[in-house]
C-alpha cells in the first residue's frame, strides 16, 4: 500500500515533469499560418466581447522547452538587436508593464507575425508559426508572466538582467530597480 | 547583494553632485568679483587682440555676417561666432527672449539655422521643418513643412529617431528625413522644390545627418551601421536633386571612387580594392562604414573631408581584416567624389568606434612650419591633428581615459590595439574605455581662434562587452554584441574639455554628471555655450571654464547651440532642448533599466536619467535684457 502510494506520487511527479518538458516532435512548420483575428485594442463600441484565444497560447507558455527555444530564437532572429535582452533600444522594452498592442500571447504572436506600423517588421515569411508562438511565450517571460517552473534560469555568460524565472511580475512590481 | 548595491548607488551619486556643486558656486562668486574689478581691462584687451596663431582658412570661414546658415557655422566647422555683445561680464544677465515647442518628444539633436530674419528648425521624426519670423515679437511661425515620412522608418533607426539639422543655400533649405529622402524647400514659402528618395528602409537604411551644400551639390550620407547597411555618401544636384555621384565606403575601388588621384599617406591604406580584400568574402556588402556625421570643406584645396562609420557587425570575429574603409576619414574632390587620401582611425574596429565626428579645419604652425591641419576629437579617444593635404597624422593624444588602445604609431599611422581588451564570440571583456559611444560621439566641438582652444563636449564611460552570434537578416539589426556601460574613472559620466591644440594637452575640463551629448558654440565674447542632459543650458568662460550663467530648460539638452544677430541688431543664443539620442534613449524610448544591455548597453550607465528629466522638444532663445 505504502509502496503503491509512493509509486503513485512518483508517477504523478514524473508526468508533471513531462508536461513541463513536453516536446512536439512534428511541429507545425508552415509559414504565414495562424490567421486568428486579434484585436489591438480593448475598446469596443457596446462593450467588450471575449477575446479569441488560441489553444497554443497556454500550452506554449507553461512549457520549458518552448520557452528556452523562444529564448534562443530571440537572438537568432535578431529580436535582441532592437529589443536588447528585453529592455529595448530601437524597439520598445518588453519587460515592463506597458504594452502598445496588447500583452496577451495572441497579441504578441500577431505583432511578430504581422508587424506593427511604427517600426515592428512583419516576420510572417521568415519564421515558422510555432516558432512565433515560442517567441511570444519567451517575450511574456521577460515581464515575469511565465510560470517560474518553466521559465529559463540564469545565463552561463554575461548576466544582462535577472533570470527569467526570477523576473518580478512587471505589472505588479513596477519597473524601477 | 543586489539590494545593497542599489542602496549604495544613490548615496554615491548625491555625494558626487555635492562635491561638484560646491566649487562651482565658489568660483562663480570669485568670478563676479574679478569681473567687477577687471571689467574695463577686459574690454580694453579685446579691442586689440593679438593675431591668432591658429585660425581657420579664410576661404572656409568668411567674416561673420551674424547669420548661421549651416550647423557647423562655416565650412571649416569652427562653430565660432564673431559676435561679442554677450561677453564674460554680462552673460550672467541672459534671459529668455522666446520659446517654441517643436511638438515632438524625441531627441532634439539639430542646430537651428538663422538666415536673414528667419529661423529654421527641423524636428526628429516626423522631421517637421518650421520657419520662425524673427522680425516680429515672439517669433511667430512663418510656415511649416511636414514631409510625412514612413512611420516604419522608426523601427530601423539605431539610436532614437534624431535629425542633426538643415542646411541653407541659394534661397533653399535642404534636409533629410528618417525614411531616406533629401528634400529641398523654398526658404521663403516652405514649398517643396524637389524630393529625392535615396535610402531604403527595408535594408535598414535611414538618414539622420545634416546635409552640407558645396558648390551647388548637396552632400548626404546614410545611417545603418547597426543594420549591416553599406555606407555611402552622395552628391545631389542642388537645383533638381539628381544624384551626381555616389561614393561607397566599402567594396571595390570603382565603387569607393578610388582612382589615380588617390594618394594615401600610409602604406596600410595602399593597394588595390582594399575595400574587398580586407574583408571575408562578400562581407563588405553588409559591412557598414556609414556616413551619418559631419563634412567639412576646404575651398582652397577643393576637398571635402568626411568620416566613415563602424564596420558591421560589432562582433569582430565575423570580419577578420582591416575592414576598409570603415572607421576612417576620406578627403574627396567635391566635383566628382574622387578620393584624394584616406586615413583609418581604427582598423578592424573592435568596439563600435565610428569615425564620423566633426573635422575642424585650421592653419597653424606645427614644429615651426606652417601646416594646413584638420583637428578631430575621435571616438576612439584621441585628439588627432592631421595634415589635411596628405592625411599624415601630426599628433594623436588621448583627451580622456583610454585603455582599449595604447596610442597611435606615428610612423605607420596605426592605432596600437590593447590585446587585453580584444572582444570576440563567447568572451566577456570587462572595463573597456572608452565605450561603444566613444570618448566623444557625434556631439560637435567648437574652436576659438582667440584662445586657440577646442571646446569638446564628451563622455566618460567604460563598458563590458560580450560577442554573440548574429545572423544577417536584411532590415534587422546586425550587431552581435552584448554591451553594458558604466561610469568612467571619477564617476562623472560626462566632461566638457577645453583642449589646447598647440600644447597637445587640456587647458581645463569640467565634470558633468551625465554625458555631455550637446554640441558647443564659442564666441568672440569669450563665452562657450553647451547643455547638459539634466536640462541645464550653460555659459562658461572660454578662458577658464568658470560658470558664468545657467538656465534650466524643460528637458535634457542634446542639441547644438547657435548664436546670431537678430533683426534688432542684438546678439541671441538659441538651443533646442529635448532629451533623447543614444544616450537619452532610456527616456525618449521609455526603456527598461532592468536590462543592462538595453539601447546597446547605454541604459546601464543612464539608469537614473528618468529621475532627472523627461522627454520634451522646445526651442529656447536667449538675449541680454
Amino acid at each position: 500500500m505504502r509502496l503503491g502510494l509512493a509509486t503513485l506520487v512518483c508517477v504523478t511527479l514524473a508526468l508533471g515533469a513531462c508536461q513541463r518538458e513536453e516536446r512536439d516532435t512534428r511541429p507545425q512548420s508552415s509559414l504565414g499560418s495562424g490567421e486568428q483575428p486579434t484585436p489591438v485594442t480593448t475598446l469596443e463600441p457596446g462593450g467588450q466581447r471575449p477575446s479569441p484565444s488560441d489553444n497554443k497560447a497556454a500550452s506554449f507558455e507553461a512549457n520549458a522547452f518552448h520557452l528556452s527555444e523562444g529564448k534562443r530564437l530571440f537572438g537568432w532572429f535578431n529580436c535582441s538587436g532592437c529589443h536588447a535582452n528585453g529592455g529595448g533600444g530601437m524597439g520598445p522594452a518588453l519587460m515592463d508593464e506597458k504594452w502598445i498592442y496588447g500583452s496577451s500571447m495572441e497579441s504578441i504572436h500577431a505583432t511578430i507575425r504581422d508587424g506593427r506600423p511604427n517600426g515592428m517588421p512583419s516576420f510572417r515569411e521568415k519564421i515558422p508559426d510555432d516558432q512565433i508562438w515560442e517567441l511570444a511565450a519567451f517575450v511574456r517571460s521577460l515581464g515575469g508572466n511565465a510560470p517560474s517552473s518553466a521559465a529559463p534560469s540564469r545565463n552561463d555568460d554575461m548576466m544582462t538582467h535577472p533570470s527569467e524565472n526570477r523576473m518580478p511580475d512587471a505589472a505588479t512590481l513596477g519597473k524601477s530597480p | 547583494m543586489k539590494q545593497a548595491a542599489q542602496s549604495a548607488r544613490p548615496c554615491a551619486h548625491q555625494a558626487r553632485i555635492k562635491r561638484s556643486a560646491a566649487p562651482r558656486q565658489y568660483s562663480q562668486s570669485i568670478l563676479a568679483v574679478l569681473l567687477l574689478a577687471c571689467g574695463p581691462l577686459l574690454t580694453a584687451a579685446s579691442e586689440a587682440p593679438p593675431a591668432p596663431t591658429i585660425s581657420p582658412p579664410a576661404a572656409a570661414a568668411p567674416p561673420d555676417d551674424g547669420q548661421w546658415t549651416m550647423p557647423a557655422k562655416n565650412y571649416a566647422s569652427t562653430r565660432y561666432s564673431d559676435l561679442a555683445e554677450i561677453n564674460e561680464g554680462n552673460a550672467k544677465n541672459l534671459q529668455v527672449a522666446f520659446t517654441f515647442s517643436t511638438g515632438v518628444n524625441k531627441g532634439q539633436e539639430a542646430a537651428p539655422l538663422v538666415v536673414g530674419s528667419t529661423m529654421y528648425i527641423v524636428t526628429p521624426f516626423p522631421n517637421i521643418v518650421y520657419a520662425l519670423d524673427l522680425s516680429k515679437p515672439g517669433a511667430p511661425m512663418k510656415w511649416k513643412y511636414e514631409p510625412n515620412p514612413e512611420p516604419a522608418a522608426q523601427g530601423v533607426a539605431c539610436c532614437d529617431v534624431v535629425n542633426r539639422g538643415t542646411a541653407f543655400a541659394d534661397g533653399r533649405i535642404f534636409f533629410n528625413t528618417l525614411d531616406g529622402h533629401t528634400i529641398a524647400l523654398n526658404a521663403d514659402s516652405g514649398q517643396p522644390i524637389w524630393n529625392a528618395h535615396i535610402g531604403n528602409i527595408n535594408i535598414g537604411e535611414t538618414i539622420t545627418m545634416a546635409p552640407l551644400v558645396v558648390k551647388g551639390k548637396v552632400l548626404v550620407g546614410n545611417s545603418g551601421g547597426e543594420m549591416g547597411v553599406r555606407g555611402w555618401i552622395k552628391a545631389l544636384d542642388a537645383s533638381d536633386g539628381h544624384v551626381v555621384w555616389t561614393a561607397y565606403n566599402t567594396g571595390p575601388d570603382k565603387d569607393v571612387l578610388i582612382g589615380p588621384d588617390f594618394k594615401p599617406h600610409y602604406d596600410m591604406d595602399k593597394g588595390k580594392d582594399l575595400g574587398v580584400t580586407t574583408w571575408p568574402p562578400e562581407a563588405w556588402k553588409i559591412g557598414g562604414g556609414n556616413m551619418w556625421g559631419w563634412i567639412s570643406y576646404d575651398p582652397d584645396l577643393n576637398l571635402i573631408f568626411h568620416g566613415t562609420g563602424n564596420p558591421g557587425p560589432w562582433n569582430p570575429d565575423l570580419r577578420p581584416g582591416d575592414n576598409k574603409w570603415t572607421s576612417g576619414i576620406f578627403a574627396r574632390n567635391p566635383d566628382n567624389g574622387a578620393a584624394q587620401w584616406f586615413y583609418q582611425w581604427t582598423p578592424h574596429d573592435l568596439h563600435d568606434y565610428d569615425g564620423i565626428n566633426e573635422q575642424v579645419l585650421l592653419n597653424m604652425k606645427w614644429q615651426g612650419k606652417p601646416r594646413k591641419v584638420l583637428v578631430r576629437p575621435e571616438r576612439n579617444g584621441y585628439l588627432y591633428v592631421l595634415d589635411r593635404t596628405t592625411g599624415e597624422v601630426l599628433s594623436a593624444k588621448p583627451f580622456g581615459p583610454v585603455n582599449s588602445s595604447k596610442g597611435v604609431d606615428l610612423k605607420t599611422g596605426r592605432l596600437v590595439e590593447n590585446p587585453d581588451k580584444k572582444t570576440g564570440t563567447g568572451k566577456v571583456v570587462r572595463d573597456i574605455c572608452p565605450t561603444a559611444s566613444g570618448l566623444k560621439d557625434w556631439q560637435p566641438s567648437a574652436f576659438s581662434p582667440k584662445t586657440g582652444l577646442l571646446y569638446i563636449p564628451h563622455n566618460n564611460l567604460c563598458m563590458d562587452e560580450e560577442g554573440v552570434e548574429v545572423n544577417y537578416i536584411a532590415g534587422t539589426p546586425y550587431v552581435g554584441m552584448n554591451v553594458r556601460m558604466i561610469p568612467g574613472p571619477g564617476g562623472n559620466r560626462g566632461a566638457f574639455t577645453a583642449w589646447d591644440i598647440a600644447a597637445e594637452k587640456p587647458a581645463w575640463s569640467l565634470k558633468e554628471n551625465f554625458p555631455v551629448w550637446s554640441g558647443a558654440v564659442v564666441t568672440a565674447g569669450d563665452v562657450v555655450f553647451y547643455g547638459t542632459m539634466e536640462g541645464w543650458f550653460k555659459a562658461v568662460s572660454a578662458k577658464t571654464g568658470d560658470l558664468l550663467w545657467q538656465f534650466k530648460t524643460s528637458s535634457g539638452i542634446i542639441g547644438q547651440p547657435i548664436t546670431y544677430r537678430g533683426p534688432d541688431g542684438h546678439q541671441y543664443v538659441a538651443i533646442l532642448s529635448g532629451v533623447g539620442g543614444w544616450a537619452g534613449a532610456i527616456v525618449s524610448g521609455d526603456l527598461d533599466p532592468h536590462d543592462a544591455t538595453a539601447a546597446l548597453g547605454f541604459v546601464n550607465a543612464m539608469k537614473d536619467l528618468k529621475n532627472a528629466t523627461t522627454a520634451g522638444g522646445t526651442l529656447y532663445v536667449f538675449r541680454l535684457p
